[in-house]
């Protein structure tokens, strides 16, 4: 990869060029405004990603075309960044026109989705990039007017003079190019914003509802085959034998062979994750040729044992052995409560919190678990390769192909600029399409074949072997002293293969005595990042627990929270506390008033609130429940954000329901449970999601209203969901949910 | 293998298939409208519905022999003009996320505004319970198919 290896506060620079056809293209460092916050959001991330770039094309029949680098997976980025753009730019909206780009790190950058990052980090450089185009396109007028600079405005596109000269951005663009670039630039200040909070549809809109085809899947060329691969039935399984006779006697059917897909020894990235190495693969000429002869494979499989991984990464590379038990979710439960007894790793320690568990008049003791979850994006896995002996290209849904190149590049012994990848839409990512093994599995069966080959999971392919959220555990205590007041916190978390504490959040910084240790369990079950990963399950257990807590103090939720957070604020605790108090408190007060929080009127609801801060942004949600048909139902919910300037303020709220109506369907239902390393659940018919019927009937969403820089906004708002709905069941059922997920609690394993 | 000849949005499409191929893939990898997606192929998500003869049928677990004769309307066909009251209800609520789901929404959605041109929130419910969302937009679908109901009695398109 090409990228430079900056500091993350290097200024940002801008260089023009002339178009062939005229026009100018101007060239950007996305990197200015990216003064990571909080770098533990950025867990695993390679050191340089950083670094990105961006093209903006101002063509000379006055359209604006904006490279969009981040592949867009529904959270409307493909909108959203040229707003910014077209704002300093001051061009008609109309005229805007958005493209993917293909992965081009040297020009567009690392190109990453995930992480809720892609507003954040091109706030300043988008809008840099239009602000230096206009200045140079004024420039340029003033030059060919014989005018001094300062006095060419410019309105919607159009530059003009008080001696009545007019031009259209189009017309200037080309001896803009030839001017240099600016390097002091004024940006708008949001007062004078007429795009940004402004809301603008969705750029794809019509291709989506007339059924164009952006997806993955739908990518197909001429000759193309489709491959597939048949798993070991469980994790810590291997290929033994097989016999394909009967399979290639079915028609269409092109070939069955084995494919290892990382040599022994090899390094791989901390995104390389897959779920199997030794790959019994398919190829046929139609999907359905290969499903049917697929039924016909016949396949041994073996214990694999104990397997080792070299994993490189920031902190060098690292030998690990993934153990080669068969793994059960019961026999995972008692091995969880096994390593909670044992001491673990201290995260982080405030004051003296033994004593102060000693001294308490109360404590509060309380253990929360969450599974496995499988991301169960509605477009399964799936690549497109067609690798030739001295190029490849590759086609397909991912969220991060900056992650992916330089194993691709390994694998198939070429050269970066011999390999091209294409961002299409995603069918949802969540995280799973951060993991680009599937996009190396495709292309090693195209080498192989010599053909382009689209690899393709079914439904089942894609649940049972998912990268998923991890299994977790934490147990919360809480010490009241003899008024009731929280003396001290102490949060012990743990989980199959990782822990998911974020030591520095809230209620750290707002208690005197806090501790938080993290323990974790190896395994061969494959894990990644899942919509706001870890605080998925924080969310849960610890707004459920300080719910609780609230209780024995004899303190309304929202005022007990509001309590802790002064104290943060005034006399915070510790250091490194990632939240901002204010900010945090300033959600819970808007939920609060929009939901006519403790005032009549709502007693029909049993309500149930949480809040949590984070990928930079702040998050609070009353769910209000009824009993419908015997069952809970979430029949209304109020949320507040705060992710600073709203830049697309529909779509924001569309995220933000979303977020909701996904949270609480994962909390209720969402689970993947193992049996002799096999998953239990394979597709929709025994994974329950949340569907129509149990959707609210309305989700109200409400934005802090402030001039702060964006934060992101996929991830922010779907963690609290888990807490608020937890503690209106606890209303509604007068009993606590500890374990996820919430719905028929008594049945189900975990 | 056999002869069958698929009427797919007023076109006919003559194809050498397995009479026991799901239409779904018929209508995706032989006739090439990758409008139809695929989201589980055993009837639970709703991705892939069609219209067969005007009947919302999940193109996944229907033989392509059972669509032979009969009028298949998908996505791309739904209007000429993507201006079908669904579609245009949906551009204007803004609905999707990622949009994959999101064919297979608009074609359900338009056979339950054929037969309930007033649909009630419980009767979206019923008629939508069988198209899964995991991004979640199910509330900007009821908003979107309540005005698509509007748009059909304003304009006097059915779908
Ligand atoms: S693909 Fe047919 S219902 Fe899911
Ligand atoms: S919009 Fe993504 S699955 Fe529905």
């Amino acid at each position: 990869m090409n990228q430079d290896k900056t500091g993350l506060d290097r200024r940002s620079f801008l260089k023009a060029s002339l178009m062939s056809g005229g026009g100018l293209m101007l060239t950007v460092s996305w990197l200015s405004s990216f003064k990571s916050a909080d770098k533990s959001e950025m867990l695993n991330l390679p050191e340089q990603w950083a670094t990105l770039n961006g093209y903006i094309h101002i063509m000379p029949d006055n359209k604006v075309k904006l490279i969009c680098p981040n592949p867009e997976f529904g959270q409307n980025v493909m909108t959203s960044l040229p707003m910014m753009l077209a704002e300093e730019l001051d061009v008609d909206w109309k005229n805007v026109t958005v493209e993917m780009g293909p992965h081009d790190p040297a020009k567009l950058g690392a190109q990453f989705t995930g992480g809720s990052n892609s507003v954040r980090m091109y706030w300043k450089p988008l809008r840099e990039a239009g602000a230096a185009a206009r200045q140079m396109l004024r420039e340029a007028a003033a030059q060919t007017w014989n005018v001094p600079v300062g006095e060419v405005t410019t309105k919607a596109g159009i530059l003009s003079h008080s001696s009545g000269k007019s031009a259209k951005y189009g017309d200037m663009a080309s001896k803009a190019a030839s001017i240099p670039v600016p390097k002091d630039l004024k940006l708008k200040a949001p007062k004078d914003f007429t795009i940004i909070r402004n809301s603008k549809k969705n750029v794809e809109i019509k291709k989506i509802t007339s059924g164009k085809p952006l997806f993955g899947l739908d990518y197909s060329v001429d000759g193309m085959l489709i491959a597939m691969i048949q798993h070991p039935p469980a994790f810590g399984m291997k290929l033994k034998s097989f016999d394909a006779a009967e399979t290639l006697k079915m028609p269409g059917i092109k070939d069955v062979f084995t494919q290892k897909l990382y040599a022994d020894d090899l390094e791989q990235g901390g995104f390389d994750t897959r779920t199997f190495n030794d790959l019994l693969v398919i190829v046929g000429n139609s999907t359905w040729e290969v499903m049917n002869a697929r039924k016909k494979l016949v396949a041994n499989w073996e214990p694999a044992g104990d397997l080792k991984d070299k994993i490189g990464g920031r902190g060098g590379v690292k030998e690990v052995t993934i153990p080669g038990a068969l793994e059960s979710t019961t026999t995972q439960l008692q091995q969880m409560q096994e390593y909670a007894a044992k001491p673990a790793q201290e995260l982080r320690r405030d004051g003296d919190p033994e004593s102060a568990f000693k001294n308490a008049a109360q404590v509060i003791e309380r253990t929360y678990n969450g599974p496995f979850l499988a991301h169960n994006t509605m477009e399964p896995m799936n690549f497109f390769a067609h690798v030739t002996a001295d190029k490849a290209l590759l086609v397909g849904p991912l969220q991060a192909p900056g992650w992916t190149e330089p194993m691709l590049s390994k694998l198939l012994n070429l050269p970066p600029d011999k390999i091209e990848i294409q961002m299409t839409r995603m069918g949802g990512g969540f995280g799973r399409r951060a993991y680009g093994h599937y996009l190396y599995e495709a292309a090693l069966i195209s080498k192989k074949m010599k053909a382009p080959v689209k690899l393709m999971y079914t439904r089942e392919d894609d649940m049972t072997y998912g990268i998923y959220r991890p299994m977790y555990t934490a147990t919360y205590r809480a010490a009241l002293d003899a008024n009731k007041n929280l003396i001290a916190f102490h949060v012990k978390g743990g989980g199959i293969p990782e822990h998911p504490i974020h030591a520095n959040r809230f209620p750290a910084g707002a208690v005197d005595n806090y501790l938080a240790e993290g323990w974790q369990i190896a395994s061969n079950i494959t894990i990644g990042a899942f919509r706001a990963p870890r605080s998925n399950f924080n969310a849960a257990a610890e707004q459920s627990f300080l719910d609780e807590v609230a209780e024995a103090a004899g303190k309304d939720p929202i005022a007990f929270r509001l309590e802790l957070l002064k104290r943060a604020k005034e006399k915070p605790v510790g250091k490194n506390n990632e939240y901002d108090a204010d900010r945090y408190a300033g959600v819970l007060e808007l939920v609060r008033d929009k939901s006519n929080w403790n005032k009549p009127g709502n007693e029909k609801y049993k309500r149930g609130v949480a809040a949590y801060f984070c990928h930079n942004s702040y998050a609070a949600h009353v769910v209000d429940m009824v009993t419908r048909d015997g069952q809970p139902y979430v029949e209304r919910v109020f949320s507040a954000m705060d992710c600073g300037i709203v830049i697309n303020p529909d779509a924001a709220t569309n995220m933000v329901q979303g977020a909701v109506v996904d949270g609480i369907g994962n909390a209720l239902y969402g689970q993947l449970t193992h049996k002799d390393g096999a998953a239990q659940q394979s597709n929709f018919h025994n994974y329950r999601m949340i569907r129509m019927n149990e959707a609210p009937k309305s989700v109200e969403v409400h934005f802090v209203q402030n001039d702060l820089d964006p934060t992101g906004l996929g991830e922010p708002p779907f963690p609290p969901v888990f807490g608020a709905v937890a503690n209106a069941l606890y209303k509604m059922k007068g009993k606590r949910y500890y374990n996820q997920p919430f719905k028929d609690e008594t049945e189900k394993v975990i | 293998m056999a002869k069958i000849t698929l009427n797919i949005n007023k076109k006919d499409y003559p194809l050498e298939a397995d009479p026991q191929m799901p239409l779904l893939w018929a209508i995706r990898d032989l006739a090439g409208l990758k409008g139809t997606k695929y989201g589980c192929g055993v009837a639970q998500c709703g991705a892939c519905v069609v219209h067969l003869d005007g009947e919302a049928v999940r193109s996944c677990v229907t033989k392509v022999i059972r669509a032979a004769g009969k009028k298949v309307v998908t996505i791309e066909g739904l209007s000429e003009t993507n201006s079908h009251p669904v579609q245009k209800a949906w551009q204007e609520i803004d609905v999707p996320q990622c949009g994959y789901c999101h064919s297979g929404q608009i074609m359900s959605a338009a056979v339950l505004l054929r037969e309930k041109p007033n649909p009630t929130d419980q009767d979206i419910d019923d008629a939508m319970a069988g198209n899964i969302c995991r991004c979640g937009t199910y509330l900007r679908i009821r908003e979107a198919i309540h005005t698509a109901a509007d748009l059909q009695k304003k304009t006097g398109t059915k779908g």
